[in-house]
């Protein structure tokens, strides 16, 4: 496994691929491609501009495709038709916890998975991969008459609380990159007396930094996009998340052709942290990914 | 390999055996996080909604055990469990297998050494960062019958505009539509997958004599299947699980022509709360979908192909 990662990764840096394409080809595939492009560029762009329209220029066919005005208002006025800083709020909270229970619990259990041996383990590690499989909303009536029972509906905690047991698709991801460490690093620090603990914590932990941060991304996009469980474990209005709040916002005003502005104000503003984050760490983006691909 | 602090000869034997269950007793700490949220999170999910099917349940009163009335209900008087079926099944088979198409086939346009692969990757790789709650808002729109971008690109190209989600043959095509703009993931998973094809293989295809796509068909193929299988799984776990997109642009209509399972399976446990016929179809959900993988599983040593 290890030697494949280092495989693509070479690859990748040389450029390394079948063929070089003619001028005619070289054409051929920009004109489909940029056919394409355009094709998944439209919702962006067709929301950008509704976002940015005077309400009498929603409801015209064919439509405006430059805004003129161009109303900013819009974003002001979509923000605060629901108290959207609210549920930016609530969002970021449960994001940000949900984040560090991913990291800390997958690296934490993938290092017993990937460098300790124990009878039994190969088998766990097998029943962790199968869990994969089984559908969420299988798990989700129980897991709800659970926290009902405990009190938590309505509350951020079954939304968080889950995240620092593990994730397997996470827990499998580091676990995948602790193979690759030499051993003879945890060898070399059991002789110096460190505890496994120890070992984790300030060898595998730092050592893992870019996989950290890719399961980081990977989880702070899941739950920003999280949609079933907000909406089961949230029904108090104060604690939605921005999901839940646009969905709601929806109901409200979609049949009015002439809250359309507004209604794509709100959905631009609630993708712009993630096109931030993207951005930023667009490279761990796609190295996670090109880690998880591997998978045979 | 020797080390310095090799313990005594006649000790060694129980100080090996006292060392590997200190290993074992680490790992196990090491795993307990992962064991105790199994075991509360998804094995006693399992076992409980397996019981609860077995009974009506409304949350208020305790379970009171039916037998198998669930089950005979869903089968044989609940007709619109079976339009939700080929509703589901409808989607899965056209979005799983079109979006691996399409995957595969982006994928290999930008493993090709043209200008600007970086840009195109980033550009359909981007809406998988838009939540499905806020794509589904923007896709309404977008498809909207009477005003939407997508009915004035077609006019004016002169081909007739479907109604989208006004119509009961539309509504499905226009979400799947929709599940084909997040094909980033698959398609940048697949790409890793190419671009870790030894080219020795070209090489050696060339020279005897295979044109594009005869290397294509006994080169990239097999060689890409263990990563085809891999998403073809995952995609098909996802998909019989679609959700989102139906409860915020048809809320299941119109005519219940976009009544997924899973949303069926919520209105009854989270509108109807009747959590005992809920839990019947989770588990019949949980059957179908390893049946499913289980098939795919099956089929795969005639069609993956392993280095060995």
């Amino acid at each position: 496994m290890s030697d494949r990662v280092a495989v693509i990764a070479t690859h990748v840096r040389r450029g390394l691929f079948q063929s070089a394409p003619g001028v005619g080809r070289h054409a051929a595939i920009h004109f489909v491609l940029l056919i394409v492009a355009f094709i998944f560029a439209l919702p962006f762009l067709w929301m950008a501009s509704t976002s940015l329209k005077e309400a009498t220029q929603v409801e015209s066919f064919p439509p405006v495709y430059i805004p003129s005005p161009v109303v900013w208002e819009n974003y002001v006025e979509a923000l605060t038709f629901l108290p959207f800083h609210q549920y930016f709020f609530n969002t970021t909270l449960i994001s940000a916890l949900v984040i560090v229970g991913d990291v800390l619990s997958a690296s934490f259990v993938a290092y017993g998975f990937a460098r300790l041996r124990a009878p039994g383990r190969n088998f766990l590690f097998i029943v962790m991969i199968s869990t994969m499989i089984v559908p969420l909303a299988v798990r989700l009536l129980p897991t709800f008459l659970l926290f009902k029972w405990m009190n938590w509906v309505n509350t951020f905690l079954p939304l968080i609380v889950p995240a620092f047991f593990g994730t397997p698709y996470f827990i499998f991801f580091v676990r995948q990159f602790y193979r690759t460490i030499p051993q003879e690093l945890s060898d070399a620090a059991r002789v110096d007396g460190a505890s496994e603990f120890r070992i984790w914590w300030q060898i595998m932990v730092p050592l893992s930094r870019p996989v950290l941060i890719a399961i980081g991304i990977f989880a702070f996009a899941n739950v920003w996009n999280d949609f079933l469980y907000p909406l089961v474990f949230l029904t108090d209005r104060t604690k939605w998340t921005i999901s839940i709040a646009l969905s709601a916002m929806i109901d409200a005003t979609g049949e009015d052709i002439q809250f359309w502005n507004l209604m794509m104000a709100a959905a631009f503003a609630s993708v712009a942290p993630m096109v931030v984050v993207f951005g930023f760490a667009q490279r761990y983006f796609t190295q996670g990914v090109t880690l998880t691909g591997i998978k045979g | 390999m020797a080390t310095v602090d090799a313990p005594a000869p006649q000790a060694s034997g129980k100080a090996r055996l006292s060392a590997s269950w200190r290993e074992a007793l680490w790992c196990y700490t090491f795993l307990s996080p992962w064991l105790l949220g199994f075991l509360v999170f998804t094995a006693g999910p399992i076992v409980a909604v397996f019981y609860l099917g077995f009974t009506r349940y409304n949350v208020f009163k305790a379970p009171q055990w039916v037998g198998l009335e669930n089950y005979v209900g869903i089968f044989t008087d609940d007709r619109l469990f079976t339009i939700t079926l080929l509703n589901t099944i409808y989607f899965v088979v056209i979005s799983v297998p079109g979006q691996l198409l399409i995957a595969f086939t982006l994928a290999m346009f930008l493993n090709t050494r043209i200008h600007g692969r970086g840009a195109y990757r980033t550009l359909f790789y981007l809406p998988m960062i838009v939540p499905h709650a806020a794509a589904s808002v923007i896709f309404l729109w977008l498809l909207h019958a009477e005003l939407g971008v997508v009915k004035h690109l077609l006019d004016v190209f002169g081909i007739p505009s479907p109604l989208w989600f006004q119509d009961e043959n539309w509504s499905k095509p226009g979400i799947i539509l929709l599940s084909f703009w997040y094909v980033g993931q698959t398609m940048v998973i697949m790409l890793a997958g190419l671009q870790n094809i030894p080219t020795h293989l070209y090489e050696a295809a060339s020279i005897d004599g295979a044109n594009v796509l005869r290397r294509m068909w006994h080169v990239t193929i097999p060689m890409l299947s263990p990563t085809t299988f891999f998403l073809l799984v995952i995609g098909l776990v996802t998909h019989f699980q679609v959700f989102t997109f139906a409860y915020i642009m048809t809320r299941g209509g119109p005519l219940n022509s976009t009544l997924f399972y899973v949303l069926y399976l919520y209105r009854y446990a989270f509108k109807n709360f009747e959590m005992g016929y809920a839990s019947a179809m989770a588990t019949v959900l949980f059957v179908l979908v390893l049946a499913v993988t289980g098939i795919t599983f099956g089929t795969s040593r005639h069609w993956v192909h392993y280095e060995t």
